[in-house]
């Protein structure tokens, strides 16, 4: 997975956890909640997608690392590729 | 009732509703008095096909949707009675002040549907509870419906929820009235909500105590007061009313659907599911008498009859106590279920509000799916299958009774000054 590959399957989730939100646009490197309504709820959402959908664990002392979309695609793309090498 | 100032006067001056007959009054009403039932049959997990009361109200009217992502159904519920309720009643929202404003609703039960569903959700993750969703406790806390409506309407206020079985839908009403006469709030939204029909444990819970209806025709399931009565259909929906003191409803020239002049809650302390006649007489007394009025004064009983063989009976025996036919020629008993099946937490409210048009068109809306009426729930004075003109309706007593042995009954008057 590229990390392009993996900020498309973030954005998946974040539609479908905040259908109301307007997602065209989003700076990658700005920290999500300070361009879309996102709460700590939210958050705790995408954790959990990630983990349902992607089987993909993110520990709390890395929650940071999920801030901007280029943040997300620098943590997660290697785990997306860990797990798919796994299976 | 004269014999309190106005400002310890509670009226009702705005009503917002969902139920599987609409989801406003004018609907509700229209059906009742067409007499036509709408029930459903839903596929139910675990369970397979039963008979529901569904309402199908557009939720994205009030909410958006990630919120109802988020939410309950007896949240989204409660925030589209209210929501209709305020603008029903005509009020300025924006100049309200939202700390003076309190949400009470009644709930028979709250938490079983997220509950449920979590547990159903983890089943199929080897019952691994890393995927237990962290929405489970805002979701379930039993404040949850009336707290969704002040999250949504930005209400800062006080906010709860009364659990008080199948009577809650009074109980919500009685709480507002009181929290009205004491001054801790100048608007109240009251009511009863339910989302019952998304949990199979109600369904099951019933079908195990042998209480749960079966007909193959789903409009036909509920017939309270009909010899082939074999139990309850389960049902969704939320009434909600904004209360005023008549002093505010007056300086703002509101409608008013009524006025709240007598109510009271009882125990029977007895028996967890089995209802007691006498307590029940005496419940329906003690809120005649708060109201200064006689039973010969009421011209509408609406009685809580769930369509339970047993339940029914000793109802009906309570209302001939109180309100022996020969004595109170006024009055006309009916029952809503008979349509709507039985909306649980919302049961109170909904079905007084399917009866507050009474006070303006004279007619009484009848009890339906009285085939082969059970002599032993001859009241006397019972509506069948037919609305009744009784010409003027002034008084009507609503009855709601609930598990642990809990009853209430409310008296609302036609609005005079």
């Amino acid at each position: 997975m590229t990390k392009e590959e993996c900020k498309q399957v973030v954005l998946e989730i974040i539609e479908e956890i905040a259908p109301d939100e307007d997602l065209e646009g989003l700076s990658h490197d700005v920290r999500l909640r300070d361009q879309l309504d996102l709460d700590s709820m939210d958050f705790l959402d995408i954790v959990m997608e990630l983990r349902k959908k992607h089987g993909i664990e993110v520990p709390e002392e890395d929650y940071p690392k999920l801030a901007s979309l280029d943040s997300c695609a620098e943590y997660l793309t290697p785990k997306f590729n860990a797990v798919k090498a796994g299976a | 009732m004269s014999k309190d100032t106005d400002a310890q006067r509670i009226v009702i001056t705005g009503c917002g509703l969902t139920s599987p007959l609409g989801d406003d009054l004018a609907s509700m009403r229209a059906a009742l008095l067409r007499g036509e039932a709408r029930i459903e049959n839903i596929e139910m997990r675990h369970m397979g096909t039963v008979h529901a009361g569904v309402c199908h109200f557009d939720a994205r009217r009030w909410q958006g949707r990630r919120e109802l992502r988020n939410g309950t159904r007896a949240g989204s519920v409660a925030i589209y009675c209210a929501r209709e309720a305020v603008a029903d009643s005509g009020i300025d929202w924006d100049a309200v002040e939202k700390p003076r404003v309190g949400v009470y609703l009644g709930i028979t039960e709250h938490g079983n549907v997220e509950t449920e569903n979590e547990i159903h959700n983890i089943s199929q993750f080897n019952n691994d509870t890393r995927y237990w969703t962290h929405h489970h406790n805002p979701r379930t806390v039993a404040n949850n419906p009336a707290g969704e409506v002040t999250l949504n309407m930005g209400i800062t206020g006080p906010h709860y929820t009364i659990g008080a079985a199948c009577a809650a839908g009074n109980a919500g009403l009685i709480q507002a009235l009181w929290m009205l006469r004491l001054g801790e709030v100048d608007l109240a939204l009251a009511g009863g909500v339910s989302e019952s029909i998304h949990t199979f444990g109600i369904f099951a819970g019933f079908k195990s105590q042998g209480a749960l209806a079966v007909h193959k025709d789903p409009n036909k399931a509920s017939r309270p007061f009909d010899k082939g009565r074999n139990g309850i259909v389960v049902s969704e929906g939320g009434a909600i009313y904004t209360m005023e003191r008549l002093t505010d409803a007056r300086a703002r020239g509101a409608k008013i659907y009524g006025e709240i002049v007598g109510y009271h809650i009882n125990s029977d302390a007895v028996d967890a599911v089995l209802p007691n006649a006498e307590r029940q007489t005496e419940c329906m007394g003690a809120a005649l008498a708060k109201a200064g009025l006689t039973p010969a004064d009421v011209d509408i009983v609406n009685t809580h009859a769930t369509s339970t063989p047993q339940g029914d009976i000793q109802e009906c025996k309570a209302v001939r106590a109180v309100f022996p036919a020969e004595a109170c020629p006024r009055t006309r008993v009916n029952n809503t279920k008979s349509y709507i099946g039985h909306a649980m937490g919302a049961a109170g409210a909904l079905e007084l509000a399917g009866n507050l048009p009474s006070f303006d068109d004279g007619l009484v809306h009848p009890t339906i799916n009285v085939d082969d009426l059970d002599p032993d729930c001859d009241t006397g004075n019972l509506v069948l299958n037919e609305a009744a003109d009784a010409g003027e309706v002034r008084i009507i007593l609503n009855n709601s009774f609930g598990m642990l042995g809990i009853n209430s009954s409310l008296v609302v008057k036609k609005f005079a000054d």
